[in-house]
Formats: C-alpha cells, sequence, structure tokens
C-alpha cells in the first residue's frame, strides 16, 4: 500500500532520534513525530548532559547493558559527526562514614559491569586534582571514563541524519487516538493522521500514555523533577573532573560537573510529581542544591548564576527500562528510559531494530546512507569566530552577536536554514547557544530577535509570543 | 591574520572609552586605538533615548544618543582611530591581545592598555528567582535596545523590578513603547532615585512604587503570564497579572575578559582590582569606567576614563608601575563594595578626588569611617544611606596614612 509508512516512532527525544536515525540506514519509509515544535524538547533538553559509561549500573539489567554499549557507540559517534564530547573522567565523593562503606560496593559493580578502570584514589590524590574541592572527603573513586556530552546536538546530529536520508519529521503533532489494526495502525493527531505498519512508542514522559492507546498497561510514569543551576564560565578553573555523589536508592545525588560550553553544572534535584508540565524551577530545590553545592565546591557559590532549569526524568515503577515488544501488533514501547537515555540512545536504538527485526519488519540496507557533519558548539572544539578559514569564506562568521557566548551571525543564519530549522529561540539556543549565556540577552537579545525573525521568515510578534495581543 | 600596532588599546567606546581616548590624543600621546564589539561605538548611551546626559563631563543636557554620538565625533575628530565589528578574545601578553573581526582573526599590540569595557544588568537567572521560563522577561539593555534601536514590540502589560534610577528610566521607555506598567517593584522601603527622576516617569505615568515587595514566581508557558510578589516583611503573597518582566538595575561589571587575562578580580564589586592609578594587577593594563564602579552615571565613566587618560600618559613617559605594593583597603557588610580597592604608597590623590562605595541596605543615621589601625582619618554621619545610590568619601585623609590597611567602617 503506497500511503503506509513502515514505521511511525512516536518522541523525538534523543532515543526516538536515534531510533530513526537507525531505521534511515534501511529501505523503509519512516515519519518521526513529535508533539513539540522541536527534536529534543522534553527530558532530552534539560538534564545533566553525561555520557555516562554505566559502571555503576545494576549488574544484568537491560538498562546497564544499553548504557555500557551506549557510551561506546556515542563516543564514536559523537567523533565521527562532531558532538562536542569531553572525556574528563568522574570522581565519585564520598563525604559520610555510610557512603564510604559502600565505595568497594560500587567498585565490585563496575568491575562486574566490565568497567575494570574504576579505582580507589587516595585523599591526597583527590585534593591535588580538584584542589577546590571542599574539607571533608572521606574517600573517592575514580571513574576515568565518564564524560561529558551535548546534550542539544546529540538528538539534532540523529534527528538530522535521519531526515536528510529520507525520514519524515512531523513537529507539533501531538498524538490524540491511534487505531490499532490488522494490517496498519492509524495514529491521529490535530490537524491529520498518518498510517503505519509498525509503532514505535519513544514518548518520553508521555511512554504509558501512548502504551495505553496501543492497549497495554506494563508501567506508569511518575515524572522526577531535577532542577539544575549553570554557574558561568569564569568558575569552570574551580573543577577538572565530574564530581559525583554516592548514590542512593532514590537519585545519583547532587553532583557539580564541567560542561562542554565551559560552564559548571550543579544539580540535580530529585523530586516526584504527578505533573508532566512542571518544569519550573523552585525557592526550595534551587536552594537545597546551592546547599549541597557549597560543601562539595565552596568557592562555586561565590561566582554567578548564569542560568537555572528543571528537566523532568520519566522514571516508572520498575528499576529498569521498559521495553515491550508486541510482535502480533508490530508495535514497540520504549518506555522508563529514565535519566540514562543520552548516554544509552545509540544502543537502545539497535537494540529497538533487533526488536523490530524480530517482529517481522525487512531491513535492507539502502545503497547510500549520507552522513552529517554538526556545527561545533563545544569549547573544546574550534568554533567559527576562532576560526580565520571560516571567516574568511563567510565574514558572517566573524561578527560575533551573542558576546557572552561568541555566537556569530553566520552561525544563527546557518540554524535558521539548516535541515530541521531553529524557528524559536530556545531552539536557537540548542544550535548555536544564542542567549544562553550569563546577560540573558542584555546586549544581544534584540540583535539576534531581528537576525532570527529575518532569516525564518517570521514575523517579530511571533518569535516573542505576542501575537494574541496584535 | 591583521595586525594593529598602536601605543594605546582602549577596549570599549562607551563613554569612558571614548573620553580616555580623547584625552590621551589631548595629551599628545600619537596613536589611540578603541576597539568595540557592537556595529556602532558609543556604548550604551547609544539605546539610552532619554534626557540627562552630559551633565558633570560636557556640561550639557543631551539625550543617550546625542551624547554618544557627540562623543564619536569628538574622538574622531581628536584622531582617534575607532574598531568596531572587533571582539576582543584573549590575551597573548598583558598588552597584545587577540581579537575577531568580519574580515578575520586579528592581533592588536600596544604599550598600554585601558580596559573600559562596562557594566550589564543582572537578569533574572542570576537573581535566582524560581518558576517557569517563558518569553517577555527583559533587563532594562535588552529592552532598550529592543524599543529604541531595533523598534521590536514589547507586550502591554508590563512590571519593572528595581526601583533605582533604572527602574524610572525603564518605565518611560516602556511608556514609550506603549505599555501598560503597573509597578514598580523593590524589595526595599522605599525607592531608590531621586525625586526628580520618579516624577518624570512614575508620578506622570501614575505607576504605582510597590516597597517591600519580592519576586518570588513566575508563570506562563509560552509568554509571561503572571508574576508572583511576596512582601519582605509579613511574607504575604499577591500575584499580578503581565505579559512582560524587566528586571532593572542589579550592575555587574563585565568583567570576563580582564578575568581571563589573569587580572585580580575584587570579589565585591566583581571588576578588576586597580590603585589610585587606576593600574590593575597586570603591568601596563588599566582600568576606567563603569567597569570599576559599576554603575555610576554615563558622565562619571566618562570622567574616569579621562582621569586613566593621565595616568596612562604618566606611565608611557616613565614607565612607572606600582601595582605590586599596595596598601589594601578592608571592609564588611553593609558596605557592598569600594572603588578602587587598594591605595598605592605614597599617592595623594583618588581618581576622582574621592572613593566610590556602595552599601546593600537601607541604613538609617549611619555613620561612616576612615581608620588605619583603629585611628578615625575621616568620618561623616548621615541622615540615611541608600543601596544603588553613590556615596562618595573625599580622600583628604591620604596624606595621613602610613603602610597598613586602611578601613571602611559603617557604625549605626
Amino acid at each position: 500500500m503506497h500511503d503506509v509508512y513502515d514505521v511511525a516512532v512516536i518522541g523525538a527525544g534523543v532515543v526516538g532520534c536515534a531510533i530513526a536515525r537507525e531505521l534511515a540506514q534501511y529501505n523503509l519509509r519512516c515519519v518521526l513525530i513529535e508533539a513539540g515544535s522541536d527534536v529534543g524538547v522534553g527530558t532530552s533538553k534539560a538534564n545533566t548532559a553525561l555520557l555516562h559509561n554505566g559502571f555503576d549500573g545494576k549488574p544484568g539489567y537491560l538498562e546497564t547493558r544499553l548504557v555500557r554499549r551506549g557510551y561506546d557507540l556515542l563516543s564514536k559517534y559523537g567523533a565521527e559527526v562532531g558532538i562536542p564530547i569531553e572525556h574528563i573522567g568522574g570522581l565519585l565523593v564520598a563525604w559520610t562514614d555510610e557512603q564510604l562503606q559502600s565505595l568497594p560496593e560500587i567498585r565490585e559493580t563496575a568491575q562486574i559491569n566490565g568497567a575494570h578502570n574504576v579505582d580507589f584514589i587516595s585523599l591526597d590524590e583527590l585534593y591535588r586534582r580538584e584542589p577546590y574541592l571542599g574539607k571533608g572527603a572521606l574517600g573517592a573513586l575514580e571513574v576515568p571514563s565518564e564524560s561529558i556530552i551535548c546534550p542539544f546536538t546529540t538528538p539534532l546530529a540523529y534527528a538530522t541524519q535521519a531526515v536528510i536520508n529520507g525520514v519524515e519529521l512531523c513537529l507539533n503533532s501531538p498524538v490524540q487516538r491511534i487505531e490499532t489494526g490488522p494490517d496498519y495502525h492509524t495514529v491521529h493527531y490535530p490537524g491529520g493522521a498518518i498510517r503505519t505498519r509498525y509503532v514505535v512508542n519513544s514518548a518520553g514522559l508521555h511512554a504509558d500514555t501512548i502504551n495505553g492507546m496501543m492497549g497495554h498497561d506494563e508501567f506508569h510514569i511518575t515524572p522526577r523533577r531535577g532542577e539544575l543551576i549553570i554557574f558561568d564560565k569564569m568558575a569552570r578553573g574551580l573543577v577538572s573532573h565530574i564530581l559525583m555523589p554516592v548514590p542512593n536508592k532514590v537519585t545519583k545525588g547532587v553532583m557539580i560537573s564541567p560542561t562542554v560550553f565551559g560552564n559548571v553544572l550543579l544539580g540535580p534535584t530529585a523530586e516526584d510529581l504527578e505533573d508532566r508540565s512542571a518544569s519550573q524551577t523552585t525557592d526550595a530545590g534551587l536552594n537545597s542544591i546551592l546547599k549541597k553545592g557549597s560543601q562539595i565546591l565552596p568557592d562555586l557559590l561565590n561566582h554567578e548564576v548564569t542560568s537555572t532549569y528543571a528537566g523532568l526524568r520519566s522514571a516508572t515503577e520498575h528499576g529498569d527500562y521498559q521495553i515491550h515488544l508486541h510482535p502480533e501488533q508490530r508495535y514497540l514501547c520504549v518506555g522508563g528510559i529514565r535519566s540514562t537515555g543520552l548516554s544509552a540512545s545509540m544502543a537502545i536504538a539497535e537494540y529497538a531494530l533487533e526488536q523490530l527485526e524480530s517482529a517481522g519488519l525487512r531491513l535492507q540496507r539502502k545503497a547510500e546512507f549520507l552522513s552529517v557533519h554538526m556545527p561545533n558548539i563545544g569549547e573544546a572544539f574550534t568554533r567559527p569566530y576562532q576560526s580565520d578559514a571560516m571567516i574568511q569564506a563567510n565574514p558572517d562568521y566573524g561578527r560575533i552577536v551573542c558576546h557572552c557566548e561568541r555566537v556569530t551571525r553566520g552561525e544563527i543564519i546557518d540554524a535558521a536554514n539548516a535541515p530541521i530549522p531553529a524557528r524559536d529561540f530556545d531552539a536557537l539556543r540548542r544550535r548555536t547557544r544564542a542567549q544562553m549565556g550569563r546577560c540573558q540577552g542584555f546586549f544581544c537579545a534584540a540583535e539576534v530577535t531581528a537576525i532570527l525573525a529575518k532569516a525564518s521568515g517570521q514575523p517579530v510578534e511571533h518569535l516573542l509570543s505576542l501575537e494574541q495581543q496584535a | 591574520m591583521n595586525l594593529f600596532e598602536t601605543d594605546v588599546l582602549i577596549v570599549g567606546s562607551g563613554p569612558a572609552g571614548l573620553a580616555s581616548a580623547i584625552e590621551l590624543r589631548k595629551r599628545g600621546v600619537g596613536r589611540v586605538t578603541v576597539v568595540d564589539r557592537e556595529r556602532e561605538p558609543g556604548g550604551i548611551p547609544r539605546h539610552s533615548d532619554h534626557i540627562g546626559f552630559g551633565l558633570r563631563d560636557m556640561h550639557r543636557f543631551l539625550s543617550g544618543p546625542a551624547y554618544a554620538a557627540r562623543y564619536v565625533r569628538l574622538a574622531e575628530r581628536a584622531g582617534v582611530d575607532i574598531e568596531v565589528s572587533t571582539t576582543i578574545t584573549g590575551w597573548q601578553s598583558e598588552t597584545h591581545l587577540t581579537a575577531t573581526r568580519p574580515d578575520g582573526l586579528a592581533e592588536f599590540r600596544a604599550s598600554a592598555v585601558v580596559l573600559a569595557t562596562g557594566c550589564r544588568e543582572r537578569p533574572r537567572s542570576a537573581r535566582l528567582i524560581p518558576g517557569s521560563r517563558p518569553a517577555g522577561i527583559l533587563t532594562t539593555g535588552a529592552l532598550q535596545n529592543f524599543v529604541y534601536i531595533h523598534h521590536h514590540p514589547v507586550g502591554k502589560r508590563a512590571l519593572v523590578v528595581g526601583a533605582d534610577h533604572v527602574g524610572f528610566s525603564a518605565v518611560m521607555t516602556l511608556k514609550h513603547a506603549g505599555a501598560d506598567v503597573l509597578g514598580i517593584v523593590t524589595e526595599f522601603p522605599q525607592h531608590q532615585s531621586y525625586f526628580q527622576y520618579k516624577l518624570v516617569s512614575a508620578d506622570r505615568y501614575r505607576v504605582p512604587l510597590m516597597t517591600n515587595q519580592k519576586v518570588t514566581n513566575i508563570f506562563g508557558k509560552k509568554r509571561v503570564e503572571a508574576v508572583e510578589l511576596t512582601d519582605v516583611r509579613s511574607g504575604a503573597i499577591q500575584t499580578i497579572a503581565c505579559d512582560t518582566l524587566v528586571f532593572t538595575g542589579g550592575w555587574i561589571p563585565d568583567y570576563e575578559l580582564a578575568f581571563s587575562g589573569g587580572l585580580q578580580i575584587d570579589p565585591n564589586l566583581k571588576g578588576p582590582r586597580i590603585n589610585l592609578q587606576m593600574q590593575t594587577s597586570a603591568k601596563g593594563v588599566f582600568a576606567a569606567g563603569n567597569l570599576i564602579h559599576a554603575a555610576e552615571t554615563a558622565d562619571v565613566a566618562a570622567i574616569s576614563g579621562r582621569l586613566a587618560a593621565a595616568k596612562v600618559q604618566d606611565y608611557l613617559n616613565t614607565g612607572k608601575w606600582c601595582a605590586s605594593s599596595s596598601v589594601p583597603i578592608d571592609y564588611e557588610a553593609p558596605i557592598a563594595w569600594a572603588s578602587p580597592q587598594a591605595i598605592d604608597p605614597g599617592a595623594q590623590h583618588a581618581p576622582h578626588g574621592h572613593f566610590i562605595l556602595r552599601v546593600s541596605d537601607v541604613l538609617q543615621r549611619p555613620t561612616l569611617l576612615v581608620k588605619q589601625e583603629g585611628r578615625v582619618l575621616w568620618q561623616k554621619s548621615y541622615r540615611s544611606l541608600l543601596p544603588n545610590l553613590p556615596i562618595y568619601v573625599p580622600d583628604g585623609w591620604l596624606k595621613q596614612l602610613n603602610s597598613s590597611p586602611v578601613r571602611f567602617e559603617i557604625r549605626l
């Protein structure tokens, strides 16, 4: 049947985008359906931006296996397509006797998981490596492979590669209803519907809702809010590694980490909620992480805060990922991907395709699979304003517009014209860092507005969400 | 790679940078180059389209744009080289800086450098105000750029946070753009401006002053929908429906360039530490304007630049540098900051003839003292001292100093 897709992926977060990219390698007609106005706008945009190597995962869990595998796949892919990744290593620091006593067990777990380089370091060594660390650390494990990654470029790279290889991207399309059928399913969203043989549910916080539309009920999602504080880049010299707390049952705890943009991140909180849109920060949340931060890295609090945000993780009542295949229905549910989705994304996608193939999806490789190269927004790699060659080719790369983040006019125009274009300020921020910095638009908001409006062909009122009043 | 060689490189073409450049040329310095990262020179006054600029430095009463334009004209006439769209990106050495320009990467080599990078307002995030993150949250700087330079629309119902000069200026800008201003919010019990400023803005437009109120939450999905205010004394909460929220004041120097050059940064002021010669901790590097006192009015910033020019010329002639052997100045809360922060031995005068201070709270009947080793060198009693308003401590006592630390103290 001509108008039936082979696969519809519901949810363009980092997991859905990775699956779409994996599917794009095969001779299939695929569509990626997203409720939001861009890819990577749910949990994927507000997280701790770690490329986690899964050393502390529960042995035997699917999550642990996929995080371990995903780490390797994404490290390699990131280097190929230009996703900023820095392998700076982590330090797991114990501050109480109880935490200290659990370190040997964590090391043992790491051994079982194959992370053989996780080992104790002396307190002297700890303070030598992190001279600004607060007083009172009792012991530490080093996790050499732990890395930081750009959480924005990753889903964008996947989705861009999917789109240029023929996957259709359907934004602003929250799925309202799915009619299941023996030959195909019909997925309805406001103003349209598509028919598809296979359905992949990677709807993140809404994965249980979509699962329900398909007639299943294996899990329920309880959003877990994590509030985070980003400190000014001038604090970057205070910390060289990812400073991880010793985890307890609820969460990995509050950490301090450099970011690939050169800032320092503090957080997250862990608060279970029912409201799946409650991504606002709170006074109590921000204060609690500031308090913890002041113990881990006291000097950090002397620096200015650049931004605060909150993300919702899709926790369930189960410990492990909720990946369920219903072959008779040609339906794969990829739910409950908690906080490790970014690290595991490529392995989840690989695993998802194995599952789909086992349910009868025919995978025949395309003759050609186009590669992508993403604009670099990481500090560890050359950015346009630093490249004489790029500026000579296009003087707009020499015109810095966002001064705090050194984003050029050329990059803003590129983002508005990319295969998946930036249509609003948040999308632009994720692609270029424009207005992400310490002044939050004091110097450049008006200029960025003018450039984006022109380059994306939208009225300024629309960009500023002022239309209803016009 | 373009190489620019000059005698004095000035970073920033606001009032301080341009006034400094003009004065250096008047004093016979051969090559003076001012760089600015914006497309037009002139700095913040370019988009502060209201009257009140130029009183102390030009003895004129101009609008911001007219004032900026006049400085640019004077600089050009004085033979100053102004390089716009030029962002200084780093340091090779104290007086050798790298830059990005539309024609490529560049380097500037000079005998002395004056940092005049100015200041900005703390945005909502730096103030740690919780809530959602919709469109419609601005600082005054962004608002003025929206309205006066780009003619972008602003919302219909706005709330202004901050009741010093800038807050009242934001009211005028919002009214000019056709918005209703629902109130001016301050966490202090009174405004911190002059009654004339309040008269021509808040009073004229019947905008209520909302004292003892703190913004404690922001609501709205795409655009601001409402703001929660909490009374700092009673804890009473009110919610005000609005579509625009302007954070004003809360000045902080734009000090990243100074920081990245390894210059000592004063933790209270958040600007480079300077002595009375306006010398930073890096030899050959001076600082002037609102980078060292954020924020004084534009004319004071300009005078600061002019004063720095004399110090720079002196350094060019003598090569004398004394930043390393300076007498520190101590103080604690409620003094928020003091500028300059150190006294070079033998110095007889502060740059403006006085030290500039700020306090962090409303103080009733305070006495401000200058002490050394318990000796009171100077004191003055005030009816009140207010945050965000300049406090000037005259420098006559400098003649009585020895080399131990000097202390600024407030007695209530």
